[in-house]
């Protein structure tokens, strides 16, 4: 089946470039069910390939090389199929799919249907040529068409001028990462000679020494931090939710920044190398944690909270990735893009069926009139708040446990991480009963309805995949950590710490913590609106910072923005034009004046040209006379 | 008793085609100037016939020959270009014809 | 003896036959004189033992080209009379100099016996310029070259007639 494995990037990319074309005059909904179809043909093909990893335990990867453009330095289309890039491709076809579904019903009435659905296929293929990539420069390929895809789909409704700038600014800041990112590629390339994942990683260990080693794995995890919304370059992803719902979903949520997760976790001989740089990855990922799930308290508009909420998991996936859990990470990679992509699904059917309303105040008691949204959103709230058994538990005990078991910084990490999980529970909690419990305050005319059926079926899939998810890897039964072995033989894995007491310490802890958030929630906001209204009053200032974001966006705008641009103003009407504009007009002067100065020579008369050539006749006679030819 | 030479031949040849150089700068006419061509070409065509004479070789009048051949060439296509400058501008003064001006 | 006398009055001839050329106010006259200047050749090649190009010079030189000069002397008008005033300002002056400089180097290269390297009698057997020598060299050495001049005459034959069936109506050069 691995003969066949370039299916699986061939199929929405070939659905992409048919609806381009074609996709207008199918209209709705036949271009998105064609989009969906290629889709789930790419997950059915990529299940196939799985199976001898399912199969046979310890399976080996093999790549296969489709055709090769630049062998000299290791650029070839070739595709590494190994257990790692199957997880990654079956959550990436499988959410995928769902999201198409779900997308049919919920871009339903637009106008650009169809080309909604060619951007996500093409989004598709290329998050899929970033995972299946055998060497650097295909993962660069697709690191650089994902962002492509971001940019297209964030600014999806770009009549709409915050959609259009959010769009814009998601593109710069990943600029920024990819920045890092390619450098980080030139040092490997100078150090190994070639970009093949085949000629690098086995022969980390002789060729790298630990500086260059932390150097690239600093270098990757600026890349990483652009993609994958990581402080200090966050800031584009709670702007991306201008996109559309689905978006958020599938890019902002479950595929697409996980990607800088998959590069380190891809990549973990080189951090291995360099154990600081995995260090630096987890500190930024506690951090990032803990901040963008204290601004997530105190969001009022209903995807804003998914939105920090992402990037503070993503915070989790880094710390695990950053301390060697490379399996932890992944594992929690691929249940919060269950859960978190059920949630953005699920908000999507709120403002759907609340008129395209996002703000929580105006919402409440929604649970009668939706009742399938508010049972899975439900569901996905528990498991983000990491109640046993739900996925979220089984994932991030394991992260918690890894960070404890690293000691030392580790345990200021897992502190960090427990802080985390509380807020969590709380943010997530709040949402829920600001959303679907209370008396209804709806705007006048707002009739909520639950969604039709092609939006509620994903949901209730992903729910029962958030329940399910998690026993793939319980202490009790590491299926995923065997199947994902493979794939990190060339380092050594961190896990959790051994023994069921242990576990069973670290679990009530963690799912003490859970529930403490939760009851905190649940205990403000179930009651009445002025209640919970004078409890965040009585955080005063600190709540108002939480509410702005802690105003990064007015301090990198301040520091960075304007002066870059007034840099730029000097640059391009005082030093271009001035300068460099007088440097070329003042070489044309020149020229120009001395050809107007020497064109008299040019008198256009053969007799004076005839004048000037045998008076250099002659001087060449004399010369030869005199000196006899020689010099 | 004055014994005739190469140099002799040489020296007239010389003469010869400096008049022709000096022909070309001076007159106006296209066809005197033409003239003045082929007066040049004659003087290189004497200076071949007596050196191939004085190396003893053959190969001095073979290249008269060619000579002759290009300068008939060069008649007929400047003749033909005369004309028609003739024909257009009623006029063989090369001093007319100065549109490449700079 | 022979050959001083015949060099003495024929290449007297062939230089006023030059400066006719150069200095004939009617064109038909510079015609005569270069005539004359071929003639004179053509004797030269004769005593240099060059049959072959002695006929030919008449043949083809006096003959034909010269033809085709009085030919179009005649097409513009013969009876145009230049007027030998210089329009162009130096031009004189710079042509003297150029003439005197000119002088001075043939002067010191003819009387300074830079051409006189080799007595023509020393020299071995004088090549005989017979139509079967020639053809001999010719024929063999020189084939390729002579290919060459036959195609670069069919290209000359062919520029002229280009060259006469210009069209009238083009548009007229500004200056």
């Amino acid at each position: 089946m691995t003969d066949a494995i370039w299916l699986v990037i061939a199929l929405p990319l070939a659905g992409a470039v048919f609806l381009h074309f074609f996709g207008r005059r199918l209209g709705e909904p036949l271009a998105g069910i064609i989009g969906t179809l290629s889709v789930a043909a790419s997950f059915a093909v990529g299940f196939a390939a799985a199976l001898p990893f399912i199969v046979e335990e310890g399976a080996h990867g093999e790549t296969v090389m489709l055709w090769e453009w630049m062998p000299a330095i290791g650029a070839n289309l070739e595709i590494a199929w190994d257990s790692l890039a199957a997880v990654m491709t079956l959550i990436i076809t499988g959410v995928g799919t769902l999201i198409h579904v779900f997308s049919i019903g919920y871009m339903h009435g637009d106008e650009r249907f169809a080309r909604f659905f060619t951007y996500l296929n093409l989004f598709i293929a290329s998050m899929l040529t970033l995972v299946l990539g055998g060497n650097f420069a295909m993962v660069f390929m697709g690191w650089e068409l994902v962002g492509l895809c971001s940019y297209l789909l964030i600014s999806f409704w770009y009549t709409k001028p915050s959609a259009a700038a959010a769009g814009k600014k998601a593109f710069i800041v990943n600029r920024i990462g990819d920045f890092g990112f390619m450098i980080g590629l030139m040092l490997v390339f100078t150090n190994f000679g070639t970009l093949a994942f085949d000629g690098v990683f086995e022969r980390v260990p002789e060729i790298l020494d630990e500086g260059t080693a932390t150097a690239i794995g600093l270098l990757f995890l600026v890349g990483a931090a652009g993609k994958s919304a990581q402080i200090p370059l966050y800031v584009w992803l709670p702007d991306a939710m201008e996109g559309p719902t689905p978006v958020s979903a599938l890019i902002h949520a479950a595929t697409m920044v996980t990607a800088g997760v998959y590069l380190v976790a891809r990549t973990a001989p080189i951090f291995e190398a360099g154990p600081n740089a995995g260090l630096v990855v987890a500190i930024v990922g506690a951090l990032t944690a803990l901040w963008a799930a204290s601004i997530a308290i105190a969001q009022s508009d209903i995807k804003k909270v998914l939105a920090y909420s992402t990037v503070s998991q993503l915070g989790y996936m880094f710390i695990a990735v950053g301390l060697g859990g490379y399996i932890a990470g992944i594992f929690h990679l691929m249940t919060h893009a269950f859960f978190k992509a059920l949630l953005f699904l699920g908000s999507g059917s709120v403002i759907h069926g609340m008129h395209d309303e996002q703000d929580m105040n105006k919402m409440g008691g929604l649970l009668k009139k939706m009742p399938v949204t508010g049972i899975t959103m439900g569901v996905a709230t528990l498991a983000i708040a990491g109640i046993p058994p739900l996925a979220g538990f089984w994932s991030k005990d394991e992260i918690l446990g890894v960070a404890f078991e690293y000691g030392g910084v580790g345990i200021v990490l897992w502190v960090i991480g427990l802080v985390t999980a509380l807020i969590t529970a709380f943010y997530m909690t709040r949402q829920w009963f600001m959303v679907f419990t209370g008396e209804p305050r709806w705007d006048k005319g707002v009739e909520p309805h639950e969604s039709p059926r092609s939006m509620t079926v994903p949901l209730v899939v992903l729910a029962v995949l958030t329940v399910g998810a998690g026993f793939l890897n319980t202490p009790f039964r590491l299926t995923l950590e065997h199947f994902l072995e493979p794939s990190f033989e060339l380092v050594k894995v961190a896990h959790p710490p051994e023994g069921w007491g242990m576990f069973a310490l670290l679990a009530a802890i963690s799912v003490g913590a859970g529930f403490a958030g939760m009851a905190m929630a649940g205990f403000v906001y179930s009651r009445p609106r002025e209640i919970w209204e004078r409890f965040q009053q009585g955080f005063g200032r600190l709540w108002e910072a939480w509410a702005a974001a802690y105003r990064v966006d007015d301090i990198y705008g301040a520091t960075l923005v304007t002066p870059g641009r007034k840099l730029s103003e000097r640059l391009a009407f005082t030093f271009d034009a001035g300068g460099i504009d007088g440097l070329v007009n003042g070489v044309g002067r020149a020229v120009r004046s001395v050809g107007t100065r020497t064109r008299v020579l040019q008198t256009g008369l053969v007799r004076n040209y005839g004048v000037g050539f045998v008076a250099g006749l002659l001087a060449v006679v004399i010369w030869l006379v005199v000196a006899g030819g020689g010099v | 008793m004055i014994e005739v030479t190469a140099g002799w031949y040489l020296s007239l040849a010389a003469v010869l085609f400096s008049i022709g150089l000096l022909g070309i700068l001076v007159r106006r006419n296209a066809l005197i100037m033409f003239m003045c061509v082929e007066l040049m070409l004659n003087a290189v065509n004497l200076t071949f016939v007596a050196a191939g004479r004085a190396l003893g070789n053959l190969e001095g009048q073979v290249a008269v020959f060619f000579v002759l051949v290009v300068a008939a060439a060069e008649v007929v296509v400047g003749l033909a270009i005369i004309v028609a400058i003739f024909r257009r501008r009623e006029s063989a003064s090369v001093d007319e014809l100065a549109s490449l001006r700079g | 003896m022979v050959e001083l006398v015949i060099f003495v009055l024929v290449g007297s001839a062939a230089i006023g036959g030059a400066l006719s050329v150069v200095f004939a106010k009617n064109p038909v006259y510079a015609a005569m004189g270069l005539l004359g200047t071929l003639f004179s050749l053509g004797v030269f090649y004769v005593v240099n033992l060059g049959h072959l190009i002695a006929a030919v010079q008449v043949i083809v030189y006096a003959g034909a080209v010269l033809t085709l000069f009085l030919f179009v002397i005649m097409m513009i008008g013969v009876d145009r009379v230049e007027d030998t005033s210089e329009p162009l300002r130096f031009q004189r002056q710079l042509v003297i100099g150029l003439a005197a400089i000119m002088v001075v180097t043939v002067g010191a290269l003819v009387f300074g016996g830079e051409f006189a390297w080799v007595p023509l009698s020393v020299a071995g057997p004088i090549p005989n310029g017979t139509v079967e020598n020639i053809a001999g060299i010719m024929f063999t050495d020189w084939l390729l070259p002579f290919e060459v001049t036959a195609l670069l005459l069919t290209i000359g034959a062919a520029g002229a007639i280009a060259l006469a069936y210009y069209a009238p109506g083009a548009p007229e050069e500004s200056e």
